[in-house]
């Protein structure tokens, strides 16, 4: 048994960037057991994207190239990569654990009888073989992980785990087709139409400073001391997803994986505990600030600053610090 | 409609986590569980869809040990008809794979017209078990639901699924299907003092590994690829720095780092 796909998710002729974080993070697995990294691309007229795919240092790229799978539906893509992974034996499957690719992995994994590894962070050779890491309830803890056995296995890698993949590496590899059983790709899915979430009344991501509320703040009621904060440095707000979900805060507010990826100068959470939904979508800032009660919430991992305590105090107080430190 | 509810039972979000001694998962004495959030939100669209199409049966499902029963007996509260409660030791410590080879086991052992569980648990967080479920049952299936409208009879449903950078797709699934919602779907209700009263009365079925008919290799850690062997709290890495002292103290000197060294002010 052979090889380590990644597989490039893409939409409208672009590359999803946690495309180039699964070759690297194929290229690893590949040299911990001792194998190649490939490119595996499912779409329609895709040679452009191909091409740069090439240019990554893997050794080959492959590509299913069928009118059906010019966009995803999971039905034609899991068929069509099931069909090929039969065909061709990968050890490894890799994919960017994103909305879309993980929508259809498990399907991919059944096929192909595969085993599921999901949102790695990290993997580490040794003697027993390699050590996968992978974050566990909502990134508070980290669990390490062993694959048993030498059967195949789909992987998802989280994005910002693995560095983007080098698009000139001034190699280029050859881009092989693959075989598509075109009578197989039926979709199950009528799809409709696509739609904003949310109505973006408030365009958080040209915000120079945010202020961020997640669960910890408890209810809508404790608001004010939040708005507050905000006022008094001129900042938005933003939250995490708990907060939306609960009706705290209008879904515009929402920063995270599923909401707005803000980059402020100045990003400061309340009561957020950090969970890699969170993290993506705010890991741009340039200088954050976390206020929490729980010292080993992971947002201090990411925070510039951290205050552990209770926010019912340290907000006010923060808020009459600044308001008093204002040049008169 | 006839509609099956995976559920999985998780330490309260809440809860201060400890390492058990042996570092391989955190210690569950004296941990408060509940039901995983988005599979809570799962149950409560089971409910209405089940209310408003004038009849059927919600049947949960949810896998673990003993304690899991006061999850079920929850579910029955809310207004779930019964429960089946995959309770074996040969089930404990199952990867993805294993796991989702014992609920397809469980559900299909009757005909649903929907699946319906959430989208991720909030302690183990593979986020494929669902959809695995599926693939075993050979049914659609669909990740990160916000939307479910059933139409045509119950024939097929209209589905709105979450995508990134706040897009939504919409799309039409035949049903029966496997539909994974997300958390912020609804807003699940609270149990009723009736309906804590009625739960009472209410079946939780057992069933055990040879009762779904899996072979002893196939469930639980001996049906396994993946075994975690150690958790810890991530290193804190470069890591914030925190401030100390009282609050008023801790509150002026964020903002003189601010302006002075973070230059953000």
């Amino acid at each position: 048994m052979g090889g380590v796909w990644a597989i490039l998710q893409h939409r409208e002729g672009k590359a999803h960037p946690g495309s180039w974080e699964a070759v690297t993070a194929a290229k690893r697995i590949a040299e911990a057991i001792g194998s190649t990294a490939d490119a595996v691309l499912l779409g329609s007229e895709v040679k452009t994207l191909a091409d740069e795919a090439a240019r990554t240092g893997v050794a080959s790229v492959r590509v299913a190239d069928h009118p059906a799978l010019a966009s995803y539906v999971p039905g034609p893509y899991t068929v069509a990569l099931v069909g090929a992974a039969k065909q061709e034996q990968p050890r490894f499957v890799v994919f960017p654990h994103t909305y879309q690719s993980v929508d259809y992995m498990a399907g991919v994994a059944h096929g192909y009888d595969a085993g599921v590894l999901s949102e790695v962070i990290a993997l580490q050779a040794g003697a027993d073989g390699v050590v996968w890491t992978r974050p566990i309830l909502q990134g508070k803890l980290q669990a390490r992980a062993r694959v048993r056995g030498d059967g195949p296995m789909v992987v998802s890698v989280q994005a910002g785990a693995f560095p983007a993949a080098d698009r000139a590496t001034g190699q280029t590899a050859p881009i092989v087709p693959l075989a598509v059983d075109a009578g197989a790709l039926q979709a199950e899915r009528d799809l409709l139409g696509v739609e904003d979430a949310a109505a973006d009344v408030v365009d958080l991501t040209a915000c120079e400073r945010i202020v961020a509320v997640g669960r910890g703040i408890g209810g809508p009621d404790k608001l004010p001391i939040i708005r507050e904060l905000a006022a008094a440095l001129g900042a938005e707000i933003g939250a995490s997803r708990p907060v939306i979900d609960n009706g705290w805060l209008p879904r515009d507010r929402q920063i995270g994986s599923s909401g707005q990826t803000v980059a402020p100068k100045l990003y400061v959470a309340v009561g957020i505990s950090g969970a890699i939904q969170h993290l993506v979508g705010m890991k741009g800032a340039n200088c954050t600030v976390a206020i929490n009660k729980d010292p080993g919430a992971p947002i201090f991992n990411v925070a510039d600053y951290g205050i552990v305590g209770d926010l019912f105090e340290i907000v006010p107080a923060l808020t009459k610090a600044l308001l008093e430190s204002r040049p008169s | 409609m006839k509609i099956a509810v995976c559920i999985k039972q998780v330490p309260d979000t809440e809860a201060r986590l400890r390492l058990n001694k042996q570092g391989t998962w955190i210690e569950e004495e004296d941990l408060p569980f509940v039901i995983n959030e988005s599979d809570e939100c799962a149950l409560e669209e089971a409910l209405q869809i089940r209310d408003k199409s004038g009849g059927g049966e919600v049947v949960v499902f949810s896998l673990g040990p003993e304690r899991v029963r006061e999850a079920l007996r929850k579910a029955l509260a809310l207004g779930a008809d019964r429960a089946a409660h995959l309770h074996d030791p040969a089930f404990s410590l199952g990867d993805p794979v294993a796991t989702a080879r014992a609920l397809a086991a469980a559900v299909g052992r009757e005909p649903f017209d929907l699946v319906l569980t959430g989208s991720q648990s909030d302690d183990l967080g593979w986020g494929v078990t669902a959809s695995l479920v599926a693939a075993r049952l050979g049914l659609p299936h669909a990740w990160l639901v916000m939307g479910i409208e059933v139409e045509n009879g119950g024939g097929s449903a209209r589905v709105v699924r979450e995508m990134e950078a706040g897009k939504n797709e919409i799309f039409r699934l035949r049903l029966p299907a496997v539909l994974e919602v997300q958390a912020g779907i609804n807003h699940p209700r609270y149990a009723s003092l009736k309906g804590i009263m009625q739960a009472k009365r209410k079946e939780i079925a057992t069933l055990s590994r040879a009762e779904i008919g899996l072979a002893e290799g196939e469930a639980g850690a001996a049906g396994s690829r993946v075994e975690i062997l150690k958790v810890d709290f991530p290193r804190a890495g470069t890591g914030a720095r925190i401030l100390e002292g009282d609050v008023a103290s801790t509150a002026s000197q964020l903002v003189e780092l601010l302006r002075a060294e973070a230059r953000v002010l």
